[in-house]
């Protein structure tokens, strides 16, 4: 069978820091590079911005800059989110909202979402996850509202309390991040990261805003929007200390437990997985980045959130080991050496990160029979528990088959770990990976129509 | 990042700026919640603003399943709230 042409060598989908810096790094190899993206601009939700913005309120805008400049010779996709890639004979076809195209090897840097816990209340309007409120702020300029309650646990807290500044009214970590101070090596190393933590919490100093830790948002309360929360001190596997509920007027509430990696695309092209640091699912990448699968290529997010500057890195291993297999052009060992130093000592901090930021078990007690667990078709948390203790299901996707958690129009991204979560608790048992891939395998990426399926 | 933009919510304008979604349009002329669920009824409006979630969907130009987080909005849109399936005029 003869084989056309590639429409082009390499696809690299996702335009933020880790897809940016694949997608300059191959194209100055001499690869032809495809750059594709949902959003209407680069620079992923790390660097969300509207056109004009001139990076005021941006972490490290200037690498954004410089990764942009560099995109002259890649061909830019914006707009195309990617809802399925299919393996060919001849590499990958890529099928986007607008049309498909081929490649022969792809770069997945698809970034990842906020990690939920669900709470009583936690469906009131006003209550955001905490990148949506920083995406509300930083991307369209808008505050959450006038007193805000950031809760959670991870230090994304602190950048989205600082940004809001006088707005926020109590900042609630459930963990104790003074933990981190078991990994003093990786801390030691990175020295830049806790000085931005430092910047943070100065502004937090600034605004008096109280910044507690071991404590929670248990529950929001209102009618048709959040009027107020519940916070409570919490013990060490995060149940609710008795007699610490205290309740605070609040008009918003960002949440948020750590991120999710969006693995749609790796699952669908069967890239091994495993438990990355922080309880979550990721994607397994080598020293190369490749995925386990061939000819596809991983970074940022997806093999482990490890923040933006650990994307770039691998997006910059990436890109150039890809160019390496598609065109011969060998990397600088140099430069590869020093790459994967940076790689892993960022990935050592992240590692104590997630290390001082892990999700406890004692969150269940927070949810009673009648909490929401998946918002989308409305299933409560009494009944993912009826499915295991009355229908007998024993993992979470097949509780998703029973009840429907994860059905819904969201596809269980929001739900899909605090799904699995109660149904592991269930058996005395955390999430593992085969639990975790259950509820993340999604044939359809993206949203498609009708129209779209027929075409392609 | 100049320039204003007139769209309607529930008949009424709505001043955005340019480039601005329309539920950031829409929160920051006091709005919540634009969706009420399949099943309660519920209100909802941004959950994730990122465009994971679809809690946010819309009407916009009698288009229904609109993410509200992701649209941006332009002169003239008329936005309204989407009940339930957002099917309401496929019913019977």
């Amino acid at each position: 069978m003869a084989i056309s042409p590639a429409d082009c060598d390499l696809a690299v989908l996702g335009a933020g820091p880790a897809g940016l810096a694949a997608a300059v790094a191959a194209a100055n190899a001499g690869v032809r590079v495809s750059l594709v993206d949902a959003g209407p601009r680069v620079g992923g939700q790390f660097w969300r911005h509207r056109d004009g913005d001139g990076g005021a309120g941006h972490h490290d805008w200037r690498t954004l800059v410089r990764l942009r400049s560099g995109l002259s010779r890649v061909d830019l996709r914006t707009d195309h989110p990617v809802w399925h890639v299919e393996r060919t004979d001849a590499g990958f076809t890529v099928h986007t909202g607008r049309g498909a195209f081929t490649c022969r090897a792809v770069v997945v840097a698809t970034g990842a979402y906020d990690r939920q816990l669900p709470f009583p209340g936690w469906t009131l309007p006003g209550v955001y996850t905490a990148g949506g409120a920083q995406a509300l702020l930083k991307g369209q300029g808008v505050r959450a509202g006038k007193r805000v309650v950031v809760g959670g646990t991870g230090p994304f807290l602190l950048p989205v309390a600082a940004g809001l500044g006088a707005a926020v009214v109590a900042v609630a970590e459930a963990g104790s991040p003074a933990g981190f101070t078991r990994s003093p090596l990786a801390v030691a190393a990175n020295a830049g990261k806790l000085a931005e933590g430092a910047g943070y919490l100065k502004t937090l100093l600034r605004h008096r805003i109280p910044y507690r830790t071991r404590t929670a948002v248990i529950a929001a309360h209102g009618t048709d929007r959040v009027e107020g929360v519940t916070l409570a001190s919490l013990d060490r596997e995060w149940r609710v200390v008795p007699g610490s509920s205290r309740e605070l007027e609040c008009d918003a509430v960002a949440v948020g437990y750590g991120f999710t990696p969006q693995l749609e695309i790796p699952l669908q092209l069967g890239c091994a997985t495993t438990l990355g640091a922080d309880g979550g699912l990721v994607a397994v990448a080598d020293d190369q980045q490749r995925a386990s699968a061939p000819g596809v290529y991983l970074a940022g997010e997806v093999c482990g959130v490890g923040g933006a500057a650990l994307s770039v890195v691998e997006g910059e291993l990436a890109g150039r080991h890809a160019a390496l297999t598609l065109v011969g052009a060998v990397p600088n060992s140099v430069v590869v050496a020093r790459l994967l130093r940076r790689r892993k000592s960022l990935r050592a901090f992240a590692s104590a990160m997630h290390a001082a930021h892990p999700v406890r078990p004692g969150w269940r007690t927070w949810v009673d029979d009648t909490t929401q667990v998946c918002r989308c078709e409305e299933v409560s948390a009494g009944t993912v528990r009826a499915a295991v203790r009355e229908l007998g299901a024993t993992d979470a996707r097949t509780v998703k088959l029973l009840a429907r958690p994860g059905m819904g129009l969201c596809q269980g991204r929001v739900c899909g770990y605090a799904t699995a979560c109660l149904v592991g608790a269930e058996y005395g048992r955390e999430p593992t990976a085969s639990d975790l891939a259950g509820v993340a395998s999604r044939p359809i990426a993206q949203p498609v129509t009708l129209g779209d399926l027929a075409r392609d | 990042m100049s320039g204003r933009v007139k769209f309607s919510f529930r008949g009424k304008d709505i001043v955005a700026e340019a480039g601005q979604s329309v539920g950031a349009a829409l929160i920051a002329a006091g709005h919540r919640s634009w969706r009420t669920t399949r099943h309660e009824g519920a209100p909802r409006g941004i959950f994730c603003g990122i465009g994971v979630c679809f809690d946010c969907l819309v009407v916009v130009n009698g288009e229904p399943g609109r993410r509200a987080c992701l649209t941006e909005v332009r002169p003239g849109d008329v936005v309204e709230p989407q009940e339930g399936a957002g099917h309401g005029d496929l019913a019977c």
